[in-house]
């Protein structure tokens, strides 16, 4: 918690050396007006997620700008802990989100809020950031902040409540490096600290007594834990109109998590009209230090886990999007539309977290899970 | 620790060094090909919004990738 006392005092600092700054002379850029609706759909592990998203974004007096957000995520799971220890279910996530932006000279500060409702889970989230363009436009310097309090129950237990409050500290600097090469830097630092487990998801541990020769035991998390992220990307444009860029990711926290993130996407505009994407990106992490597929006993640590999401894994993604651009002339406030259909294909294997659906196995000797999920995103975009 | 101080020190002399005038070596109108939208890092925020979602649902890391909201959707 020093770190998150230091980030802060020094991000506030860094907040009023801007603001003191005299306001450059030239003016910079808010998104530009435009509105998308989406369909997303989920298909992998049992769990099938879809719904719809809205995003609008509007400017006023190319000085302000507000957006607003909705969101829904219509789940039915059948994944691979609810059908070793629970009964498969269905729900709904709905989230609203508004933002708001000024722009002052060549700087942008900005402010959003949203919420994300469960049944079981309610979450607030706020952010601030802000941003400047400085060096001749080349270089933009971000900082953001985001406070979010979550509210976790348990359904069938009246009694149960959980917090979660949280802190996430952010700063990104983008830099044009040539007449064809841009380069960012990002690098956030989030600190949790509540209830931060599943309250629904078991741990299992060897019982000679029991008749498969184990029994599950509730989850029993830290009730802290900070991560830092530090991402790199860049983005060139190739000869003949097309884009390439790589990303890399590393991450670290406090609960022993440390992954690594590479990513590669190509774009390539056919015609006037058409736009296609293809990209591959590969995740690996190591297990948190207090997962374990199965302890040899009832609470044989203080710190309990068996989410597949901590455990030693490795996820590859390869998609393609396809996007075509049209205009309707009858449509006189639309400057353009376009429809796009984006689709990914993900594999995900995890060394140390084993499928309990075969039956008169060793416990431990049971082959580890790995599952394939199919990802569709078909949305329409006007820019008015 | 010594990794954050530094990132943010370096940060505050761009805080201030932001202030002076600085001549850009690649001019505003050389500037076509990066303006193209083929070179936007989001050029589609709803549908890359939505994989972030993806991700840090079934993943342990998070971050250094922009900002999304609180809930999960993925137990």
């Amino acid at each position: 918690m020093q770190l998150t006392r230091t980030a802060r005092g020094f991000a506030a600092g860094l907040a009023a050396a801007w603001l003191l700054c005299p306001a450059p002379s030239l003016a910079g850029v808010l998104p530009d007006d435009r509105a998308d609706l989406m369909y997303h759909y989920y298909d992998g592990g049992g769990v099938q997620i879809d719904g719809p998203s809205v995003l609008v974004r509007k400017k006023f007096a190319e000085k302000y700008a507000v957006n607003a957000s909705y969101y829904v995520d219509m789940v039915s799971s059948a994944s691979i802990d609810v059908i070793t220890t629970a009964s498969p279910y269905k729900e709904e996530r709905t989230q609203y989100g508004l933002g708001f932006e000024y722009l002052r000279g060549k700087v942008t500060y900005a402010a959003s809020f949203s919420n994300s409702k469960e049944n079981d889970y309610d979450a607030d989230t706020a952010s601030f950031s802000i941003s400047q363009d400085m060096f001749g436009d080349l270089t933009t310097v971000q900082l953001s902040f985001s406070r979010g309090k979550d509210d976790v129950t348990r359904r069938g237990d009246p009694l149960f409540s959980g917090k979660v409050d949280r802190h996430i500290y952010g700063v990104d600097v983008s830099q044009i490096v040539s007449k064809k090469l841009i380069l960012a830097a990002s690098w956030e630092t989030t600190t949790e600290e509540g209830f931060l487990n599943n309250p629904y998801r078991q741990v299992r541990f060897v019982d000679a007594g029991a008749a498969r020769g184990y029994s599950y035991e509730r989850e029993r998390y830290p009730r802290t834990r900070t991560g830092n992220a530090i991402g790199l990307r860049g983005r060139y444009y190739l000869p003949y109109r097309a884009a390439l860029q790589g990303d890399y990711r590393w991450y670290n926290d406090t609960w022993g998590i440390d992954s690594n993130m590479f990513e590669v996407s190509y774009t390539q505009p056919i015609g006037d009209h058409m736009i296609f994407d293809a990209h591959y990106r590969y995740y690996m992490q190591g297990a948190a230090d207090f997962y374990s597929d199965l302890f040899p006993r009832s609470n044989f640590q203080n710190f309990l886990a068996r989410d597949k999401e901590l455990s030693t894994m490795d996820s590859q993604t390869l998609g393609f999007g396809v996007g075509y651009e049209f205009t309707i002339p009858r449509l006189k406030y639309v400057q353009k539309l376009s429809a796009n259909l984006k689709y990914d294909f993900m594999r995900f294997k995890y060394d140390d977290f084993r499928d309990l659906r075969p039956t008169g196995l060793t416990p431990g000797a049971e082959p580890a899970y790995s599952f394939d999920a199919n990802v569709i995103r078909l949305f329409f975009s006007g820019w008015f | 620790m010594t990794l954050s101080r530094a990132l943010l020190a370096l940060l505050a002399a761009l805080a201030f060094t932001g202030c002076s005038h600085v001549e850009p070596w690649v001019k505003p109108y050389e500037r076509e090909n990066l303006a193209d939208p083929i070179m936007a890092w989001d050029r589609d925020p709803v549908a890359s919004s939505y994989m972030r979602h993806v991700y840090e649902s079934r993943e342990g890391a998070r971050g250094a990738a922009g900002a999304t909201g609180g809930g999960c959707g993925c137990n």
